[in-house]
């Protein structure tokens, strides 16, 4: 496989290195955890450090979600930065507990409380102490300072953290654990209704397919309903096995890894489910599990999906694109788009990844020979490229908007966050049918791009 | 019930209901409680956000700078350099081993490929932990360029974002007075605190243009280095939202003599009072004379649009949670002119003389808050049945959820709301949102109003039926 190192020597010229990070391609990690976090039942997430962060990332998740998304400060000052966090932390638990009476408090550390070198595991092991006797919220702590990692490390972590705190074993039963990685609402929603389609019992964490995308109320609820329960996370360690998607992040382990050391539960590792190839994987996975065939729903859905390739090949053909996004995301896309004859010109992510290359390489097509896949990416460094490789559309996150203008180019919003539109959190992007969306959508927005700039006014295209 | 927590309970005031009126305010969120505050950084890059020929690094680790990429609605007529989103995005290594290396390099190539007028580096948190000399950095770059390159102290950690505010005063008073070339006309002021949020600072400057008084610099909505530079030439500072630049009007006054206003453009009265105030100002008879001239032909335009509205509104109730106090002042003022009375009303960062103004202006009942949060708004907002809510975009779903119309009056809104204009403005906002159709589907608002269902076919009959 021929990737960057095949470039044209004038993208080198033209594109310089920059030392600075101009329009980050990614979010810092407590806001990964946060997310996480709302995906537990009656779980207040608690941000140990500035009050900033915790409403930066609230505006910016709220400004996604359109949901309330209540995150809690510890709130440092000068003084707590000098003599530590610990008694902010026990106040703002006890306030937290008070006022929410929350199921579980998910505490996730700053970039400050790092750096200060707070203990927040023994501070907790303290807390609960005094509180000995007392019913108090499950406690589960995420280290995630913004200086490592991406928001993907966060979300990681605190998925990580939240098994480790909180699963136990016991008498393995048929159940089966499944953690999505960062999805859409719409997307979690999906894989539950498939999972229920083959007659799976289960347990998916995070599942903030309710509480970040939910009804709306006859009274105001202190945390929005849903989400997964505590009891059912308790338990995971029961289950025959656990499907994670998503390759990208396996250093210090996973939620997945986790569980198969301590209770011996079999992990299944598979990309995101988008795109037919990445699709067929997983279902063969669950069928596999299940012992059964595919549900015939499905299997129609896959029929029909391949009926639109042919229907809209033509359209595509040859097209290229810039992808952007978390690295597994990216991956996914990147097969999707070759398999339906697109170039997946520029693969871009903000994230620090050293086998991006080759992780995004593997799942293409021996077609794909000049293609540009570069990590720690940022959107200025995807502009100049896109400039000088030209590309016909943008498959991305909203912020990518700040490409499609400037190269008048049509962006197909996916992933997070979705700023500029209604409903990020409704678009489907994995299975048959999230592969169906996406496909007539790009197929659509390069029909669309062409009519507008069509001097004749072609009413069928 | 939602609790009120014992730390906060001070920081709530019914109108009417004590004695005297004792509000503690000005002090850090409480530990654990769901604060709408940002923090010092936040104070900082808002205001000096919108100087658009400056290049605005963030030192630290990428968050802060990712949220902030593009984050408020100020327009520039020219160049858009504040609309990019620059980091030293500082890993691990380099809080160990230090950031001022990356600072230098990111700074030197940063100023070569946008060739920026000046330079605001803002420190985050961690710097100052980590003890990066930035003071020396900045110096030797500004040395190396030619151009100012400004610190701004905003580590999050250091009080509250009222800080950030008086950081950003500090940093653009580094600017002023750098300029003493051109002379400016005797009838000249400087706009303070308006951002230019969908064009609101072009708006005023039609209006001061038409009255005759020449407006030097705008700190810092369509903001630009060299105007922010001679500054210090006009005759007088009009200060908009005075929270923030309070302390530049202070400082301006002691160093150059100017002296200063406070003002509001929200509403007709205030937009008004504030171009009465400049013109009594210069005592000038053409001037007056313009004024009125333009303040009556401008509240005759607008008064029909707005009697358009009243009637559907009159007697409806909002609550209003806000950064700062003086747009609070000038909201309870403009509802009143839609017969809409305030039932709650807060500020993240008002001080004591601030509250004391607004339970003046408030109606006995009117709960007066500062530093609110999510769970106590929403007690409020029930116990008082409001019908709408003004603020920002952590506000919005609290209201939406609990079937509240909503109106946005924060950074990143795409409606003028300033001036005549945007008093039109205003109420098109509040009307459309009151006096939306989909309410009648709310749940929230089915068991408000009596309208209880029982299951989804009556609900769905008796809606249709409304």
């Amino acid at each position: 496989m021929k990737t960057d190192s095949g470039q044209p020597s004038t993208i080198k010229k033209q594109v310089p290195a920059f030392i600075s990070t101009r329009n980050a391609c990614k979010l810092c990690a407590p806001l990964g955890a946060s997310l996480v976090f709302r995906g537990i039942e009656g779980c207040v997430p608690l941000i140990h450090g500035s009050q900033g962060c915790a409403t930066y990332i609230r505006r910016y998740v709220i400004s996604h979600f359109r949901e309330p998304m209540d995150i809690a400060s510890s709130n440092f000052s000068e003084t707590t930065a000098i003599f530590g966090g610990a008694d902010n932390l026990r106040i703002a638990l006890d306030n937290l507990t008070r006022q929410y009476r929350p199921a579980a408090i998910g505490i996730a550390s700053t970039c400050l409380s790092e750096t200060i070198g707070d203990d927040v595991k023994s501070c907790l092991e303290q807390y609960k102490e005094t509180k000995k006797g007392m019913e108090i919220p499950a406690l589960i702590h995420a280290s995630t300072p913004s200086y490592r990692g991406t928001h993907m490390e966060g979300y990681s972590e605190a998925v990580r953290a939240t098994v480790i705190s909180l699963a136990g074993g016991g008498p393995r039963c048929k159940r089966l654990n499944i953690i999505p990685g960062f999805l859409s609402a719409a997307d979690l929603r999906h894989l539950k209704e498939i999972l229920d389609d083959f007659q799976f019992s289960y347990t998916m964490l995070p599942d903030y397919s309710e509480t970040l995308d939910g009804e709306s109320w006859s009274a105001y609820q202190k945390l929005s309903p849903g989400g997964t329960p505590v009891s059912s996370i308790r338990s995971m360690g029961q289950s025959a096995a656990t499907i994670q998607l998503g390759r990208d992040l396996t250093s210090p382990g996973t939620a997945a890894s986790y569980l198969e050391d301590a209770f011996g539960v079999k992990t299944v590792t598979l990309g995101i489910p988008i795109g037919i190839g990445k699709t067929d994987l997983f279902f063969s996975a669950l069928q596999e599990i299940a012992g059964v065939s595919m549900p015939q729903k499905h299997e129609k859905e896959r029929g029909r999906l391949i009926d639109a390739y042919i229907d809209g090949h033509k359209y595509v053909a040859g097209r290229r694109a810039v992808v952007f996004g978390e690295v597994d995301f990216v991956t996914s896309m990147a097969s999707f788009l070759d398999e339906i004859g697109i170039v997946p010109a520029l693969c871009a992510t903000g994230a620090s990844a050293k086998k991006f290359k080759e992780t995004v390489s593997s799942g293409l097509s021996a077609r794909q020979k000049d293609i540009i896949i570069r990590e720690d990416s940022d959107f200025e460094g995807m502009l100049e490229i896109s400039r000088s490789i030209g590309v016909d559309i943008i498959i991305g996150n909203s912020k990518g908007y700040y490409l499609a203008k400037n190269l008048n180019i049509p962006l197909v919003r996916a992933g997070f966050p979705i700023h500029d539109r209604l409903g990020g959190q409704r678009i489907l992007h994995v299975g048959y049918e999230g592969t169906q969306q996406l496909f007539d959508r790009i197929v659509n927005a390069l029909i669309e791009h062409r009519q507008d700039k069509s001097p004749v006014s072609y009413s069928y295209m | 019930m939602i609790e009120i927590l014992e730390a906060r309970k001070d920081q709530i005031f019914e109108k009417g209901t004590e004695n005297s009126f004792d509000m503690s305010c000005d002090k850090v969120s409480v530990a654990g409680s769901v604060s709408q505050r940002a923090c010092v950084f936040c104070g900082s890059r808002v205001v000096l956000y919108p100087v658009a020929d400056a290049l605005h690094l963030i030192h630290g680790p990428v968050g802060c700078a990712a949220y902030t990429w593009d984050i408020r609605g100020s327009l520039s007529s020219g160049p858009e350099l504040h609309r990019l989103s620059f980091s030293t995005d500082l890993r691990e290594e380099e809080v160990v081993y230090g950031g001022e290396r990356k600072l230098y390099a990111a700074l030197s190539e940063l100023i070569g490929a946008y060739h920026p007028k000046a330079a605001f580096v803002y420190t985050t948190c961690i710097i100052g932990l980590i003890g990066d000399d930035i003071q020396a950095v900045c110096r030797k770059v500004a040395a190396e360029q030619g151009i100012d390159v400004i610190p701004v102290h905003s580590e999050g950690f250091r009080g509250t974002k009222k800080d950030g505010y008086k950081a950003a005063c500090e940093a653009l008073s580094r600017l002023i007075g750098t300029n003493d070339k051109a002379a400016a006309a005797p009838h000249s002021i400087n706009i303070l605190g308006d951002f230019n949020l969908a064009g609101e600072t072009w708006i005023i400057k039609e209006y001061y243009k038409e009255m005759g008084v020449e407006v030097l610099s705008c700190m810092t909505g369509d903001g630009r280095v060299e105007e922010i530079r001679r500054a210090h030439k006009a005759a007088m500072n009009v200060v908009q939202c005075s929270g923030s630049m309070t302390t530049l009007a202070l400082m301006m006054e002691k160093d150059y003599g100017i002296p200063f206003e406070r003002v509001s453009y929200f509403g007709i009265e205030d937009t008004a009072d504030a171009l009465y105030k400049v013109a009594r100002h210069f005592k000038d008879q053409a001037i007056m004379k313009n004024t009125e001239e333009l303040v009556r032909r401008e509240v005759n335009r607008i008064y029909p649009e707005i009697e358009k509205y009243r009637g559907d509104l009159e007697g409806k109730k909002a609550a209003i949670y806000v950064g700062g106090s003086f747009k609070a002042f000038s909201l309870v003022k403009a509802l009143r002119h839609l017969e809409i009375t305030t039932a709650i009303v807060g500020s993240q960062t008002g001080n004591r003389e601030d509250y004391e103004y607004l339970e003046e202006i408030c109606d006995t009942g009117t709960i007066i808050v500062d530093d609110t949060n999510p769970l106590e708004l929403s007690r409020f907002m029930s116990e008082k049945k409001v019908d709408i809510l003004i603020g920002g975009v952590k506000e919005r779903p609290i209201a939406y959820k609990m079937g509240i119309a909503f109106c946005d009056h924060n950074h990143e809104r795409k409606e003028a709301l300033a001036g005549f204009e945007g008093m039109i403005n205003f109420c098109r906002e509040v009307h459309g949102s009151i006096m939306s159709p989909v309410w009648q589907f709310s749940p929230a608002r089915r068991r408000r109003t009596g309208k209880e269902e029982n299951g989804h076919e009556n609900r769905f009959r008796t809606a249709v039926d409304n």
